[in-house]
């Protein structure tokens, strides 16, 4: 069971109130119809899926309603860092 | 090979069953290779054996991390079906069952497959009507499967409760009769045996750590205690740790790894001789020979490679087993474990040619992959023997998500997706 930080409510709460939401920073192509059919399938179903690091959107559910970004270790599964939409990351894989 | 049969327990049994041969070799990997298959998993050896034995290339190594058969092909809660919706799929799934049917013969090793019928229960109308699509789809493509109402339905499963009083009442099933389940550790081992007696080489404690790509050509594969192993052609059936794999051969997959948990009780007497999977409830239980219930659901929402998920999965998944069998309600759970499955967005697999020339990948089979053994090996087999899919395996192409060309399953793949 994860703990989690939720950044809106600033409260540690269990992970059933939340909902992981998958990989984090995903740009949407700013021209949909200039894309071609690989940058589209590749925004649509490519995914990082990093055995490490990884950037996620969680959505908290059954709280505030909101959305945050966490940086969790796949392999430990310790969160690492909770920010806020619109932020980046400050644990990144390639500061190790 | 010395083959196992009932008088060959006789003839052992005289010399206090001392004298059993190894059931493998232990090799030390040759400089190169015609196939190096990357996971010795229940995939990746049935692959090596069809390899060997349809496709008459023996040269082949099998390079596993751990040990044979240490992956999901023993974490599995071992179900075998084949009523898939798309004509794609059942074409898959069919041909894997019907390998499944003459598998204990063909590899002379009991896989203990038990035909004992696959149920999908029914809660709504919406449900019913769903399965009741599935039902006609499959008759359509010559696979069985049929619907049962409620009132045949509790008799055919007396301990389901099939009552008006449930909370979400029990109003049918489609059953696949032919379904059932298997010995998961013995279909390893089945083909471990069979495709070391064929001539596979099969690698333990081999870790790959990188790949050796010229011009877009992989030409053997770096492994971190055997050093380059150069081979003509590469497979890769890693399920949860496909993703790292692409990633050293440089492209990204469509698939994202999570946890799928899985549990069993303490043995109790035989009262369940089938297997029932609820969609709506949510859960999936089966009685195995020792009687422990073997019970899953649904995977943890979020990408993971520990092999372990959380408690609040197992809950819920125990309410929809108590909410199907009331007289469950006070068995004990022995064991709960988890595995690293490799989810493909329309739940069917990847069986396919990479953007690296001669690197191929077989991977996504996700929450469903067991049932899939057979076929699949046998048709990665073909794909890695001619350098191009086998016409089954066409569709599910690595590059249908650019085209678009989904197979989407979530419907038939079941309570797990």
């Amino acid at each position: 069971m994860l703990h989690i930080y939720c950044p809106h409510c600033r409260e540690l709460r269990e992970e059933e109130e939340f909902h992981a939401k998958g990989q984090a920073h995903i740009a949407r192509p700013l021209d949909p119809d200039a894309c071609t059919d690989k940058e589209w399938g590749e925004y649509l179903f490519f995914r990082k899926n990093p055995r490490g690091l990884h950037h996620e959107i969680w959505y908290h559910t059954a709280g505030c309603r909101k959305f945050f970004n966490l940086t969790r270790d796949t392999q430990t599964y310790e969160i690492k860092e909770i920010y806020k939409i619109g932020e980046q990351p400050e644990v990144t894989a390639d500061k190790g | 090979m010395q083959r196992y049969s009932g008088f060959g327990l006789l003839k052992h049994s005289l010399s206090f069953h001392e004298n059993w041969q190894r059931v493998w070799s232990n090799p030390t990997p040759k400089k190169k290779y015609d196939v190096i298959i990357i996971g010795g998993g229940g995939h990746g050896l049935a692959t090596a054996y069809y390899l060997a034995k349809e496709h008459g290339i023996t040269n082949v190594a099998v390079l596993e991390k751990g040990h044979l058969g240490g992956g999901n092909i023993c974490r599995n809660t071992t179900i075998v079906r084949s009523n898939y919706l798309w004509d794609e799929s059942a074409a898959l799934y069919e041909h894997s069952m019907k390998l499944w049917e003459g598998l204990s013969q063909d590899l002379n090793y009991n896989q203990m497959f038990s035909q004992r019928g696959v149920y999908h229960t029914c809660h709504t109308l919406q449900d019913l009507r769903s399965n009741e699509r599935l039902v006609n789809a499959n008759r359509l493509q010559g696979i069985d499967n049929e619907m049962v109402y409620a009132d045949q339905l509790q008799k055919e499963i007396p301990a389901l409760d099939c009552s008006k009083d449930a909370r979400y009442p029990v109003l049918g099933a489609s059953v696949q009769r032919r379904g059932g389940n298997a010995r998961h550790d013995a279909v390893a081992w089945g083909y471990a045996r069979a495709a070391d007696s064929l001539g596979v080489d099969l690698i333990q404690n081999c870790e790959v750590i990188g790949m050796e790509i010229n011009d877009g050509k992989i030409t053997g594969v770096k492994t971190k205690d055997y050093g380059v192993i150069k081979a003509d052609r590469v497979g890769c059936v890693v399920a949860g740790n496909s993703g790292v794999l692409a990633k050293m051969a440089g492209f990204e997959l469509p698939v994202e790894s999570h946890p799928l948990q899985a549990l069993v009780s303490e043995p109790i007497k035989p009262f369940l001789d089938t297997v029932v999977m609820s969609n709506h409830v949510h859960g999936y239980m089966s009685q195995s020979d020792k009687g422990d219930l073997v019970i899953g659901a649904g995977i943890d929402g979020w990408v993971g490679y520990g092999q372990r998920g959380s408690y609040g999965i197992i809950e819920h998944t125990i309410q929809a087993i108590v909410e199907l069998f009331p007289l469950t309600s006070r068995v004990r759970m022995n064991r709960q474990w988890g595995g690293i499955v490799d989810t493909c967005p329309d739940a069917s697999p990847i069986i396919s040619e990479t953007p690296v020339k001669n690197l191929f990948f077989n991977c996504g089979w996700g929450t469903g992959g067991f049932k899939g053994t057979p076929g699949s090996g046998n048709l990665f087999a073909y794909t890695l023997a001619h350098g191009k899919p086998h016409p089954i395996a066409e569709p599910f192409s690595y590059y249908r998500f650019h085209t678009g060309a989904l197979i989407d399953e979530h419907g038939a793949a079941g309570v797990a997706h």
